[in-house]
């Protein structure tokens, strides 16, 4: 089995928005697939389809597994965090470890105490007495004990400080991820993950505007800083956005230009995800 | 991409990861623990705090009591001589001159006021059950919790089952606990006053009382009480699950205005039945089945408790024997299928509610 995800025409509609319309896509095993979206452009639905939250339309196979079907197998499998600040206010550190290694045949008990150790995060402490960054750190430490093959992380970091934001995906990537795990990430912040996304899909009006890996997606677009004389001839290449700096300079972004021509036209980069989003954006809100 | 785009690349190097073993896991056991650590509040210190207050209350009114006989004492109404004389009356002497049929009211006079006594635990486990119920399946969904339990291998059956096991079996049986503690902290109390007044605490009370007898028919009331519970259970369950806001308006307000409805329109008499049974077989039913003792209302019960004229009968009324006579009723089994099938659609329903 090489694809964790399988999807083929999902669709939901809520009320009178349709959140999915007709998507397709696979996420093979063994990559971290950053999902980027505007807000309301399907991105928790597609999440919340996959780990049966939610009931659809359409062929989706997660691990082999229908979610709607046999989500109790399948959460042996799967584990996510969906959003920060969903741990039970109530609960203490020892107890949320007691129940996760109780219920969850995965569950890693001594690995969890190990990430646990040099935190604030002490055993009789209570979540409605930890800041929002301590949660996630208690919320990561759990979920990271997990064995599993496919980890949905649902705009994990929202309204945490940069500290913790660094230390939330180094940690990820040092302690968690392997060539077996797979890990499927939303979120706004695109700056801050790029570097460690091995592939990419942008989800515009419920479809798959983009899905590529990062190194394809190196390769198709190229920045150019056109110089001022140019612009007409970079015009005519059609590039898909133009924006202007100070001091006369315009930045083009380029989908599949020959790299030749570009560099005569200025000097040439590899876009940043964030402008690549806003330019396959341009025109949401409108 | 200008940063280091392969993750996989990083990953080189180490060791090929084996899977852990899976162990062995004890999910019910864990599902009531979480019930009882949420809930502790609720279940444990409640009744608890209930039975204190009423020994506490207890011992105040003794104390009182002291004070005024020790008042009637010195102004001359009543002796102490060595033995307790209460107008004339020597304690010590009473039981060796009572009859039997005294006697035995002694004993139910004991024993009914050991029952009140353990009746504060028992009147707030009505309470705590009932709210507890109506947040059991609402309050995750309400602070987003839901989506940390749904992200771990429990199912939705186990998870609401074990919320209904915990409100009718973990609350009844630590409320019969600390109604049976608050039992004997009461004999307790008595015994001392009995000894303060040089009377025999174990002639007087512990003798011709049954404290046993009143424990082990507390203990026989936690079956009556989970099943007699459940249709109330379910449907309040059934509510927290359905709800998108406000469970508590819904849950009374749905029963109650068809209760107006049906009484208004004589709905009933199509079934031959009056307004009155609708009320007492499905709102009464529906939403007051929680409160402990409430099966005594039902008319197969009252061969026992219509025929209390003295103590001793009550004694004979709360027998083993006797409460678990509801088990012989239709409307006991009726409601407890019924309070099971709303179990069962708070599971299904569970499944796709949203937490929005």
């Amino acid at each position: 089995m090489n694809n964790v995800v399988t999807a083929r025409g999902l669709r939901k509609a809520y009320r009178n928005k349709l959140a999915l319309n007709g998507t397709d896509f696979d996420i093979p095993v063994g990559r971290i697939l950053g999902l980027i979206g505007p807000n309301g452009a399907g991105k928790t639905t597609a999440l919340k389809a996959i780990l049966g939250l939610i009931p659809f339309e359409g062929e989706l196979k997660v691990l082999g597994k229908d979610p709607r079907t046999q989500r109790d197998e399948l959460m042996n499998d799967v584990c996510f965090i969906a959003d920060v600040a969903v741990l039970p206010r109530w609960i203490r550190v020892k107890e949320a470890i007691e129940f996760v290694a109780g219920v969850h045949p995965r569950f890693d008990e001594a690995k969890c105490r190990r990430f646990l150790e040099g935190t604030q995060l002490k055993p009789e402490l209570r979540v409605r007495e930890m800041s929002k960054g301590m949660i996630v750190q208690l919320h990561l430490a759990l979920v990271m004990a997990i064995d599993a093959k496919l980890l949905v992380l649902d705009e994990p970091t929202l309204g945490l400080d940069i500290l913790y934001r660094k230390q939330f995906y180094q940690r990820l990537l040092e302690d968690y991820f392997d060539e077996e795990k797979t890990i499927l990430v939303t979120t706004h912040q695109v700056e801050e993950i790029e570097h460690i996304l091995t592939d990419v899909m942008f989800i515009r009006d419920g479809r798959i505007v983009l899905d590529a890996p990062m190194d394809e997606v190196g390769n198709r677009y190229t920045e150019v800083l056109v110089d001022a004389g140019k612009l007409d001839a970079a015009r005519g290449l059609k590039p898909i956005d133009e924006r202007a700096l100070p001091f006369g300079k315009t930045v083009m972004l380029f989908d599949g230009a020959d790299a030749g021509q570009l560099a005569q036209l200025g000097e040439t980069r590899t876009p940043g995800l964030a402008d690549l989003f806003v330019a396959t954006m341009k025109g949401t809100y409108a | 991409m200008n940063a280091p785009a392969n993750a996989m690349a990083m990953d080189e190097g180490r060791p090929r990861p084996t899977r852990a073993a899976p162990h062995a896991t004890h999910k019910f056991k864990l599902l009531l623990k979480r019930e009882f650590w949420e809930h502790k509040g609720g279940f444990l210190w409640a009744p608890i705090w209930a039975g204190a207050i009423s020994l506490a209350l207890t011992l105040m009114a003794l104390v009182v009591g002291e004070v005024a006989a020790r008042r009637a004492v010195a102004s001359g109404k009543m002796t102490i001589d060595g033995d307790v004389h209460i107008n004339g009356l020597d304690l010590n002497a009473l039981t060796s001159r009572l009859d039997a049929e005294a006697m035995r009211n002694l004993a139910g006079g004991i024993d009914v006021s050991m029952f009140m006594s353990s009746l504060w635990p028992m009147i707030v486990l009505g309470f705590v059950v009932f709210f507890y119920c109506l947040g059991s399946l609402y309050d995750e969904r309400k602070d987003r919790s839901v989506l940390f339990w749904k992200s771990l291998p429990v199912s939705d059956r186990d998870t609401v089952l074990s919320k209904a096991a915990s409100a009718l079996l973990v609350a009844p049986t630590l409320a019969v606990g600390a109604a049976i503690a608050t039992m004997f902290g009461f004999l307790l109390l008595i015994s001392l006053v009995a000894l303060l007044h040089h009377g025999n605490p174990f002639t007087l009370i512990w003798g011709p009382g049954s404290p046993l007898k009143v424990a082990i028919s507390l203990v026989a009331l936690i079956p009556v009480y989970a099943l007699w519970a459940l249709p109330t259970v379910g449907w309040l369950m059934l509510c927290s699950a359905w709800s998108k806001s406000k469970p508590f308006l819904w849950a009374i307000l749905l029963p109650v205005f068809s209760w107006i409805i049906v009484a208004w329109f004589g709905l009933m008499n199509v079934f031959h039945l009056d307004a009155g049974w609708f009320g007492r077989n499905i709102v009464a039913r529906g939403l007051l089945s929680i409160v402990p003792g409430s099966w005594y209302a039902n008319p197969a019960m009252h061969g026992g408790l219509d025929r209390i004229d003295n103590p001793g009968d009550f004694v004979n009324a709360i027998q083993v024997g006797k409460s678990w006579a509801i088990f012989g009723t239709v409307e006991l089994w009726v409601g407890a299928l019924v309070g099971a099938a709303m179990i069962y659609a708070a599971i299904r329903l569970r499944r796709w509610r949203d937490d929005n």
